[in-house]
């Protein structure tokens, strides 16, 4: 069995979900979770029930706020203290930048973004998606220990009945060291909903949307049943959506549980960006349209008239 | 200043994948290859820059086939002053290729003040070069930049993060930057920048040259398959406005008894 450290960060004081999947996957072997955030005792209780045998609530000067180089250097000296054989985390924005520099440290390798995984007594095997989803690639690591992975969220699913461990906290003190690039200022992003990578369910507006102020329709219904709103490339470009916005190949991967496409063609591009959504939905005037060859349920319907109906029946069931 | 930008080149996007015989790979007899999207923004960030430092110089680095040197060209043609091809597989792992980066830059004798990349290549999606890259020269990064200014290399840096956030960061030169698109808009290599751009110097060195070798792999990849197909979805027909209550309501019901997500 293998030697694990999640690190974890908090959603609303709440472990992100990812970190639940992660931990799940890894039952039966010895997990431990890290984290700079705040863990007051319900996340503590949650990670517990989801196996982690010890919570390490990492302190130090200037660890307060993220910068990749605190953060990596605090890590670096907590783990070369303990004998992890691998280091997990989801592939969240801020693991996307931190991991990489951490692996670095130790000259390791590291599986980016897996969607699937398999921890055979202390061997790791994962799935991942190579070219934009176009295709899937098994991915091992080789080299210095420890080895470190990030998982995509909502890839794994969360465990049907988790097994749950000890979850001793230990207050861990360490040290950031010498911070070259620091965080100034946080500019807040306009929406507060879930970002689109850790959605569960999302509603999307395509080139057919015509104006930014359209979108709204889109907005009511996410309201509705609890959505992040996205775009596609298209809608971007022409200025109906912020970048921030977009799913796809050159914007945003997503894996919702359910992925409502309004006025979205679905070039190969878009799909890169969205194909393992579980359920898709696409509404769209074009019967011809790529997209209702990946939709699960195709509409073929003129958006401004289909969505407000589907709110309302969506307002119904809610 | 001495400004590198570290690019890739990788299959363009409308590319039709499919894994190789062996499946240790995908097929790529027929692949149309462009300079990796995300290092376009990175090339002209890079111009920028040299624009606005009287004296400096735009290096283009490439980690990749020699059959190809396309991508290094585009970047000269649209204004780079000399490139660096680092021969090897187009597929080396993030650790080699961030490694390989780094004994190209040593080795040019220019010590470097900013390092730019694109956060990203859409082939292999690793997001991890530019942050290895600047760990293995111990230099400070940001990743996924949207808004750079600098002034005589006080940078300061808006990154994206989730919700559309941006944390805004200062540093000081030098520094690794990886880029984003809405970062700028990236020019188009004019004809006579293509023309001077076959003249400019390309230095090519081998793995070995700079300091690459097999016991430097970290990740392997293999059992390259098609993602599993879905079956086919059911269609209905709301052109008509009598029959848009009828079909949503069906449509509704069915992701909650059929699909269970609702």
């Amino acid at each position: 069995m293998a030697n694990i450290l999640v690190y974890t960060e908090t959603t609303q004081s709440k472990p992100k979900l990812v970190t639940l999947e992660i931990l799940g996957k890894l039952s039966g072997h010895t997990v431990e979770v890290a984290s700079f955030d705040e863990l007051g005792d319900e996340a503590t209780k949650q990670l517990a029930e989801y196996g982690a045998s010890k919570i390490h609530a990492l302190k130090g000067a200037s660890l307060e706020q993220y910068s990749p180089e605190g953060y990596a250097n605090a890590l670096n000296d907590f783990i070369k203290s303990q004998n992890y054989d691998y280091v997990f985390a989801g592939s969240t924005s801020l693991a996307k930048d931190l991991m990489p520099r951490l692996a670095g440290m130790f000259d390791a390798g590291m599986a980016s973004e897996v969607t699937n995984f398999v921890m055979d007594g202390d061997s790791f095997s994962g799935t991942r998606p190579m070219f934009a989803g176009k295709c899937m690639a098994k991915v091992e690591v080789t080299g210095p220990k420890p080895h470190f992975v990030t998982v995509r969220p909502n890839a794994l699913g969360m465990p049907e009945s988790p097994t749950s461990a000890s979850g001793e906290v230990n207050q861990q003190e360490v040290q950031a060291g010498e911070i070259r690039a620091a965080v100034k200022e946080i500019i807040k992003g306009a929406s507060e909903r879930l970002d689109l990578t850790e959605a569960n369910i999302i509603v999307s507006g395509g080139r057919a949307m015509k104006d930014s102020e359209n979108f709204k329709i889109l907005e009511d219904m996410a309201n509705v049943i609890g959505a992040t709103v996205g775009a596609s490339r298209a809608a971007v470009d022409s200025g109906y959506a912020p970048h921030a916005m977009q799913v796809g190949q050159t914007g945003k991967t997503v894996a919702p549980s359910l992925y409502i496409a309004c006025g979205i063609s679905g070039a190969i591009q878009h799909l890169a960006g969205m194909r393992t959504s579980k359920v898709i939905v696409a509404i769209n005037t074009d019967p011809d349209a790529p997209i209702f060859t990946k939709a699960d349920y195709g509409i073929v319907g003129d958006l401004f008239q289909i969505v407000p109906i589907m709110t309302e029946e969506f307002k119904k069931l809610v | 200043m001495n400004i590198f930008v570290c690019i890739k080149q990788v299959p363009d996007t409308e590319t039709k994948v499919t894994p190789n015989a062996d499946k240790s790979y995908i097929e790529t007899n027929s692949i149309k290859w462009i300079m990796n999207p995300y290092d376009e923004f990175a090339v002209e960030q890079a111009l920028q820059l040299k624009a606005s430092e009287s004296g400096s110089s735009v290096t283009v680095v490439r980690v990749g086939g020699v059959k190809d040197t396309e991508a290094l060209r585009t970047a000269m043609a649209m204004g780079a002053d000399d490139s660096i091809l680092v021969e090897g597989p187009d597929h080396l792992d993030s650790y080699m290729t961030a490694k390989a980066l780094k004994g190209a830059i040593e080795k040019s004798g220019k010590k470097p003040d900013l390092i730019f990349a694109g956060k990203q290549a859409i082939d292999s999606d690793s997001l991890q070069v530019p942050q290895l890259l600047a760990q293995m020269l111990n230099l400070p990064s940001v990743s996924v930049v949207v808004g750079f200014e600098s002034e005589g290399g006080q940078l300061k840096l808006k990154r994206e993060i989730e919700g559309g956030a941006v944390e805004v960061y200062e540093v000081n030169a030098p520094c690794v930057v990886s880029c984003n698109k809405g970062l700028n808009t990236p020019r188009y290599a004019s004809l006579p920048g293509i023309m001077k751009a076959k003249k400019k110097p390309m230095e090519k060195y081998s793995l070995d040259d700079v300091g690459v070798s097999d016991d430097d792999q970290r990740v392997k990849y293999s059992d390259f398959q098609l993602p599993p197909e879905k079956p086919a979805g059911k269609k209905f027909d709301a052109m008509d406005e009598a029959d848009q209550q009828k079909v949503v309501s069906e449509v509704v019901n069915l992701l909650r008894t059929e699909a269970k997500i609702i």
